[in-house]
């Protein structure tokens, strides 16, 4: 579904240096998967993202995006309705003083029928749970409250995927919850594929594939058992592991023989006490 | 505490007059404001006073809070009905020395500030009654026959409904920045205007390019949710007009018809 | 320099529609030289709390004390309260505004009358205390700097004030996990050299109970505890879920261990120190098993 091949990016820092934000990544994403990017800030995970929606343009390289090239100008709004993204600070992606007009823009973009667009905004509310603030102000809302607007009105798109750049990195725990429960719920339920890039590790575990990236570089692609299971790696570069993967290592390390891949609290418990 | 400033502020609602087409209501808001004029004598602003109770009472806007849209301008009300009272010649009416008030002057004062005070208690019941989005769509809708003379019409629009969204937020943040800077020791409540003003600096350069980044943020959510100009491009709500607009011109058609009569009858 | 609060109560926009009880009775005393969090969901009154320590707010009801003197009483010296609590906001480098880094931490000194000299002495031991020395910063501009360095050139320019308490706002807030570490460190290095005490206000119980030495908990405008962390972890009876904050993740990991019957001291926030604990508690028992 979605294809990054040897993609680069480049671009001139502050003394006119040439850096390279991806150099030569290559990913294949599947439709139906749930993907979870991490690295630290400056590894290219949100350049990465926004290669994907043709917000960005291949330096080197190609993304290609169910079979359409992002560099091909005619291909870039049918790109766009169908990789759907949603950023990092909730309120400077609202255009509208109502909830409801706001998840409308996107839909009176593409220029659909008046009727056609309120089924739409309706069942997008309904699909992030929040129908009930139809006619609120975005300024009234939490900052959970507002990320899921945002992803109601790329929803109301009808995109095949959901891209998420750090859509929790601003928001308090109880709104990094209600994000990561919406996000999850509609990967379960609407089959929607999603590319959800953050740094905190919690979230990652919930994906199905974790990919570590670092200096424009992926280092490591797997599912959350192995991917996090390398205590070390992981933490060299920047970032955290769950507790348990740590407490494992450290016990692995002082001889004490435990299975691979214990990620969670549970799996601990039951590998030290079965 | 700076959000407390009810800017146009719209209270939603189901009456006829949240419903009329806001194209309708601006042009009646206009032909009101403009027979303003043609009122000279107690009745006719009798009865322009009688249309707006009637509006208020219809729309249900409670009455102190149509009333408090004056508080802003009282010092102009005041300037004009003094103005009016002080400067115009006729037959003194009340006397402090060389100046006095005349009769002329005081029916004058009166009356342009009751123009005033209708101006703009009108202006407010619009505001009051259609939202910030249903006025610029309106407006949008109403001046597209410039778009032939190449005017921008719907970028105006847009850049009205994206500012209007972000006053409530930047409001906010402006308050957020002024805190912060005050706890470094800044002062933006005393020293005369010039200091005053160089005092603004550690508040407007942060909001300005808070606004800056803001609008490159927006821009390219936009842009990643198809947006591509005006071409094309459809509406959720689309604007019609009803029989409740015809009629609302007629009860307009009347009392125009009234205060004309009125004056030259 | 003590800070007491009695009977505190504040209401934003008081008598309008839009009005909002954010404070209901607040006792707090704060000393020298204390390292305090203040942990609570979002609204549960912790942003307010600490803008009446240096006179931003003022209480609808109740009164703040500085040294025994009451804060808003007439005459009183609000600004001199605000150089000695040192207040930064979350996401300081928002509000940078000067050319250059010199001019922007300065602002906070120039503010309080100094002389150039001092004004230069103080802005200097600033940027050196948050790992930005004066020798190759001073001059920068401040928006051309990474996220991580602007953020530190806002708190040198409250540290430059020298006040006697340091109040942070969510200091880690949108930083990544190496940022985040790196910032707690500095403040913990200051916490240390400098003598000040510190207030850090912060949802997240991950950061706060390892270096917090006291800890406040807040719910709807109330104090819920006051006390250590690990006092609060142990009691059972208080309702972190309702409250809206949850156990560190360590202690929640050394609970469920227990539940299956390994003791594991719940006091324990260092993974190192756990793996240890882990590894004698699974030694008393028959040797591998529970």
């Amino acid at each position: 579904m979605l294809l990054a091949q040897d993609l680069c990016h480049s671009y001139c820092n502050e003394n006119g240096e040439e850096m390279m934000a991806l150099d030569h990544v290559n990913l294949k994403i599947d439709a139906g998967e749930f993907v979870a990017i991490i690295g630290r800030n400056g590894s290219g995970k949100s350049t990465l993202a926004k290669h994907l929606n043709a917000l960005l343009a291949p330096s080197g390289g190609a993304c290609l995006v169910a079979g359409m090239d992002t560099r091909i100008v005619s291909h870039l709004w049918d790109i766009r309705q169908m990789v759907g993204m949603v950023f990092q600070n909730p309120d400077n992606q609202i255009v509208a003083s109502i909830v409801e007009e706001d998840v409308a823009f996107g839909p009176e973009n593409l220029g659909l029928p008046p009727a056609e667009i309120v089924k739409r905004v309706e069942e997008s509310l309904r699909l992030v749970g929040m129908t009930d603030y139809r006619l609120h102000g975005p300024h009234l809302l939490s900052g959970g409250q507002k990320q899921r607007v945002a992803i109601a009105g790329v929803l109301a798109m009808h995109p095949r995927c959901l891209v998420l750049d750090e859509p929790t990195a601003m928001l308090d725990p109880v709104g990094r919850e209600e994000v990561l429960e919406s996000v999850c719920r509609l990967h379960r339920e609407e089959g929607i594929t999603v590319v959800y890039i953050t740094h905190f590790m919690e979230e990652a575990v919930a994906a199905g594939r974790v990919v570590v990236m670092d200096a424009g570089h992926i280092i490591l692609d797997g599912p959350p058992e192995v991917v996090f299971n390398r205590v070390e790696e992981i933490r060299a570069l920047g970032l955290d592991v769950p507790i348990a993967a740590d407490i494992a290592a450290r016990l692995r390390s002082g001889g004490r023989v435990l299975a691979e891949g214990i990620i969670t609290d549970e799996g601990l418990a039951r590998a030290l006490c079965p | 505490m700076l959000t407390d400033i009810m800017l146009g502020q719209y209270f939603p609602g189901n009456s006829f007059v949240h419903k009329l087409d806001p194209r309708s209501k601006i042009i009646l808001t206009l032909i009101f404001v403009s027979s303003i004029f043609l009122a000279n004598s107690y009745t006719g602003y009798l009865l322009l006073g009688l249309f707006l109770s009637l509006v208020t009472v219809v729309a249900g806007i409670p009455v102190l809070i149509v009333l408090r849209s004056i508080k802003p301008l009282w010092i102009i009300l005041l300037l004009t009905a003094g103005i009016h009272m002080f400067m115009t010649p006729g037959t003194p009416w009340v006397s402090f020395g060389p100046v006095s008030i005349t009769e002329e002057g005081l029916r004058q004062g009166i009356q342009m500030s009751a123009r005033l005070v209708f101006l703009i208690l009108m202006s407010s019941l619009l505001t009051f009654t259609t939202s910030p989005i249903a006025l610029t769509d309106a407006i949008e809708r109403l001046l597209s026959p410039l778009k032939r003379l190449k005017v921008p019409v719907h970028e105006l629009a847009m850049m009205m409904t994206i500012a209007l969204r972000f006053v409530p937020t930047l409001l906010e943040e402006t308050d957020r920045i002024m805190k912060a800077q005050m706890a470094r020791g800044a002062d933006f409540s005393s020293g005369n205007l010039l200091k005053r003003g160089r005092n603004m600096v550690p508040l407007l350069v942060p909001l300005f390019i808070s606004a800056f980044r803001r609008a490159d943020d927006l821009a390219t959510a936009m842009e990643a949710r198809c947006y591509r100009g005006g071409e094309h491009r459809t509406r959720m709500k689309e604007l019609k007009l009803g029989v409740r607009d015809v009629f609302a011109v007629a009860c307009i058609g009347a009392m125009v018809g009234i205060l004309g009569w009125l004056r030259w009858g | 320099m003590s800070i007491a609060l009695s009977g505190v109560f504040y209401t934003y926009m008081p008598g309008t529609p839009y009005s909002r009880e954010a404070l209901r009775g607040i006792d707090l005393i704060i000393e020298p030289g204390e390292f305090i969090g203040i942990i609570g969901h979002t609204g549960s009154g912790k942003s307010t709390l600490v803008q009446h320590l240096n006179g931003l707010l003022r209480p609808t009801k109740g009164v703040v004390k500085v040294d025994g003197n009451d804060l808003h009483a007439k005459g009183a010296e609000k600004k001199r309260v605000r150089q000695r609590v040192g207040m930064v906001f979350q996401y300081p480098e928002h509000q940078l505004f000067e050319e250059s880094v010199f001019d922007d931490v300065a602002f906070g000194p120039r503010n309080l009358g100094l002389t150039a000299d001092e004004v230069s002495q103080r802005v200097e031991s600033a940027l050196e205390r948050v790992g930005l020395p004066a020798s190759d910063y001073a001059t920068r501009s401040p928006f051309r700097l990474s996220g991580g360095q602007m953020r530190r050139v806002a708190i040198a320019g409250v540290i430059a004030l020298q006040p006697e308490y340091l109040v942070l706002d969510e200091p880690s807030a949108g930083l990544d996990p190496r940022g985040r570490d790196e910032i707690y460190e500095q403040i913990l290095q200051l916490y240390h050299s400098s003598g000040m005490a510190v207030v850090l206000v912060t949802h997240n119980m991950e950061d706060v109970a390892r270096l917090a030495k006291r800890l406040l908990v807040m719910n709807r405008g109330r104090i819920e505890f006051d006390g250590k962390p690990t006092d609060l972890f142990r009691d059972e009876t208080i309702p972190l879920h309702e409250f809206g904050i949850s156990l560190p993740s360590v202690t929640s990991l050394i609970r469920t261990l227990r539940a299956r019957g390994l003791t594991v001291d719940d006091t324990l926030l260092d993974p190192g120190e756990v793996a240890g604990a882990i590894e004698v508690a699974l030694g008393q028992k028959r040797i591998g098993s529970c």
